[in-house]
């Protein structure tokens, strides 16, 4: 088991690791650097065993560490065993490795690479950009673009940085502002829409044909979006180039999906909370239909034991037991969608709607101090997103100044629907309890839970945040069976299968 | 130690000879299974051939494939082995005229000519080259993982009339899963894992051209890009790469050079197995776009209204 390394690129690697151990022979250095990737794992909440830990030890053992692609699909394969950690470990190995990039990827690749991005970068240490203008830069970011020339969009994203993020060494901001900084002056969707043009005049798409318009379109935006991650890993490298390797990887973590809190989601992380919910609700109703199964025995059925003894002359041979018809519950979702919580009810409202098929009867109210019912368009479309739309432009849900107003919507509620909830309803309310100072009428909760089989609220705001300001969760608590904190995925999958459960 | 592969360009290489193109993580993570005589824990969503990389698998390596198809309820006698015991009831039937000693009879009736080999027992005692493909792991219960442990980690089974059979060979070892439930620490521990997701554009356009190979280049790149499109919907099943091809083929038996929005929505059941999915993709596609809305970035921030 030879090592396929040369010693100066092992060297490059123990240098970025930051290591003290410059003595040790070749393979235990690497395994040195190994150990801090584990350790950087595990601080970014990626739960690496022993034994996970070892295999990776024997797997580099097998692979050039020079091929990086293959380098990380080693690691990938050996220490992470669940893909939504995979971003994470991602964002991890690209910081942990990227100083000695230089030594891992290919050096004439890298070399070349420099040579030509010197004209470019030229004049970094003379202070302006000298030669090229932002509108040149513009137009060689748009001939890149156009040709999908994925190496001279990284030259010119790393230009690019130079230009316009303006960081400065030891300047403590986040990446963020960098990158917000470059795409400002980048102008992502101006260039879309130059490219549109550039695209049309020469003849690209045909004209008046929606279809090869849409998918040019698409294919734009994922150049667009390469970019962007050019940029951002631009940023990064520099960053870490400034700050050490450990203070990034520390500054660089980000949540995993289930745990991306829903009153404080980016843009980008709604789209993956979008995605991840379907496929979350899946795997959910099949585990507890799997589990509804196989719990279905239930008392000994005295009367059908006596008539199945009788073929066998009476003894009663094979006991009989009477199968529990699973009940499922009905539920009533009544959400407060101001602004404030309104990403919670919309992602609460699509996961019961996903779940539906475990109850046997869902219905649900929006307010904010009016309140409407919603069912109807969750029962006329099949599309839950569609739905979604039609709540937001024709449900009615203000009745004076479009405050929330928890107290007179729940008494709207009750007068309009109080018959209606039976021993088999349970009520989930959604929303933060922040009435606005209104008097919180907590009275009606009481006089539903009597006939409910169980009232629960959920609310996304963090448990320490509870009873501060105009939140009054717990004037209402006192009459709820439970009061669920409820911010991310996770937490909301595990109340709806214990609700399910009963 | 078995050494398949010489390299992962190798395995890359040659799976492409078997009409399976892998990306440098499917090859690295196959590389490495070889190396470390690991099992590999392949997941991902349905139909981006993570069987097929099983079969490929075995293609390349001239290895025959034994396939355990697992289901809710599989248990030992299916998984492992069983005792054939109508074959052991007449070897004791048989017996009554020698009269045996009870010593002889049960110490022959629980031997290996009555034992009824099942898949995992299959591989093991297997002298020529096999790969084993546990499909759909994650359809047995939790408890019944713990019957594939033993197998995983010291690739032996421990029959208790028989003591502990060992192969003389290590596999290679793929299971499957779709992720419908978490699979255990236990189990994935044993596993090198292995995600498996929807293939960019250019490999998709290259799967395309080497599995329809009638197909022109042009198509190719239109279907694929088209495919990229309705992955870009929200939707409750995104076509997959089996249905790519079929789709492609689907084309080529219209005799379609060309896509346009009418051909898309003839043919969109193939891609597409949700009539609420084909109905959204027909409204985005074929009859385009509402005037003035932008399309596709349906972002849940950009919308003024409230939800």
């Amino acid at each position: 088991m030879t090592l396929n390394v040369n010693p100066a690129k092992l060297r490059d690697a123990l240098a970025a690791g930051e290591r003290e151990s410059t003595k040790g022979s070749p393979p235990s250095s690497l395994l040195d650097v190994l150990q801090g990737f584990v350790h950087e794992l595990r601080a970014a909440g990626l739960p690496v065993s022993m034994t996970e830990n070892l295999d990776a030890m024997r797997a580099i053992e097998h692979v050039d560490i020079a091929d990086r692609a293959t380098f990380r699909a080693v690691l990938g394969a050996t220490l992470v065993k669940h893909h939504h950690h995979w971003r994470a470990f991602e964002t991890v190995f690209e910081v942990y490795f990227s100083l000695h990039s230089s030594g891992i990827e290919d050096e004439a690749d890298v070399e070349a690479e420099g040579a030509a991005s010197e004209s470019v970068r030229a004049p970094q240490g003379g202070g302006a950009m000298g030669d090229v203008s932002p509108e040149e830069l513009a137009e060689m970011l748009l001939a890149a673009l156009l040709a999908g020339d994925t190496d001279e969009l990284r030259r010119l994203a790393s230009a690019a940085v130079d230009r316009f993020a303006g960081m400065e060494p030891g300047r403590p901001v986040g990446g963020t502002y960098y990158l917000y900084r470059t795409l400002r002056q980048l102008d992502l969707e101006g260039l879309a829409a130059r490219m549109m043009g550039r695209a049309r005049e020469q003849g690209e798409i045909p004209e008046g044909d929606p279809l090869a318009e849409r998918l040019e379109r698409e294919e734009h935006e994922a150049r667009l979006r390469e970019l962007r991650e050019l940029v951002e890993a631009e940023i990064r490298r520099r960053l870490v180039a400034d700050r050490g390797t450990e203070a990034m990887a520390r500054t660089l973590r980000k949540p995993l999906p289930e745990d991306v809190d829903f009153m404080h989601a980016s843009r980008e992380e709604m789209l993956g909370l979008q995605r991840a919910i379907y496929p979350l609700t899946r795997a959910l109703a099949a585990r507890l239909a799997q589990r509804r199964r196989r719990r279905n025995r239930g008392h000994l059925d005295f009367r059908s034991t006596v008539r199945h003894s009788l073929s066998y002359g009476g003894v009663p041979a094979e006991p009989q037991f009477r199968h529990p018809r699973p009940s499922k519950p009905e539920i009533m979702v009544v959400a407060d969608i101001s602004g404030s919580v309104a990403s919670f009810a919309r992602f609460t409202l699509q996961f019961v709607y996903a779940m539906a098929s475990q109850f046997s009867k869902v219905r649900s109210w929006v307010f904010i101090d009016g309140i409407d019912e919603v069912t109807r368009f969750f029962q006329e479309a099949d599309d839950i997103a569609e739905a979604i739309l039609r709540v937001n432009t024709e449900a009615d849900v203000v009745w004076v100044d479009g405050h929330s107003d928890y107290g007179h919507a729940l008494e709207v509620f009750r007068d309009r629907h109080l018959m209606e909830v039976t021993p088999k309803t349970s009520i989930m309310l959604l929303g933060d309890a922040r009435n606005n100072y209104h008097a919180s009428q907590n009275t009606v909760l009481k006089e539903l839970r009597q006939r409910a089989r169980r009232v629960y609220w959920l609310n996304p705001e963090p448990r320490g945040y509870w009873d501060t300001g105009d939140s009054i969760v717990s004037e209402y608590g006192i009459y709820c069976d439970g009061v669920y904190e409820c911010r991310n995925l996770r937490q909301l999958e595990r109340f709806v299968a214990g609700v399910v459960e009963g | 130690m078995a050494e398949r592969f010489e390299s992962v360009d190798a395995v890359i290489d040659g799976l492409r000879k078997v009409d399976y193109l892998a990306d440098a993580n499917i090859a690295g993570v196959v590389y490495l299974a070889d190396r470390l005589e690991k099992p590999v824990l392949v997941e991902g969503p349905a139909g981006v051939g993570k069987t097929q990389l099983a079969k490929s698998i075995a293609d390349l390596t001239g290895a025959r494939l034994i396939r355990l198809q697992c289901y809710e309820g599989l248990d030992e006698s299916k998984a492992l082995y069983e005792w054939n015991y109508k074959k052991q009831l007449l070897r004791i039937q048989s017996d009554r005229e020698h009269e045996a000693s009870w010593a002889e009879v049960e110490s022959d009736i629980f031997s290996e000519p009555f034992l009824l080999t099942r898949p995992l027992l299959e591989a093991i005692s297997a002298t020529d080259p096999v790969v084993l493909l546990i499909d759909e792991v994650d359809r047995i219960e939790i408890e019944t993982e713990a019957l594939l442990l033993e197998v995983l980690s010291d690739f032996q089974v421990s029959i208790p009339e028989l003591g502990t059979i060992s192969g003389e060979q290590r596999p290679i070892v793929i299971l499957t899963s779709n992720n419908t439930r978490e699979l255990s620490e236990a189990l994935k521990r044993r596993c090198l894992y292995l995600h498996v997701d929807y293939p960019d554009l250019e490999r998709e356009e290259e799967i395309v051209r080497v599995r329809v190979p009638e197909i022109d280049a042009e198509l190719a790149e239109q279907v694929a890009r088209v495919v990229r499109s309705i992955r870009q919907l929200e939707l409750k099943k995104a076509p997959s790469i089996s249905e790519t091809i079929d789709w492609a083929r689907t084309l080529l038996y219209l005799g379609r050079a060309e896509i346009s929005p009418e051909v898309i929505g003839e043919t969109l059941h193939v891609l597409l197995k949700y009539q609420s999915d084909i109905a959204r993709a027909r409204k985005e596609l074929v009859e385009g776009p509402p005037a003035g809305t932008p399309v596709g970035t349906g972002s849940p921030s950009a919308r003024t209204t409230r939800l």
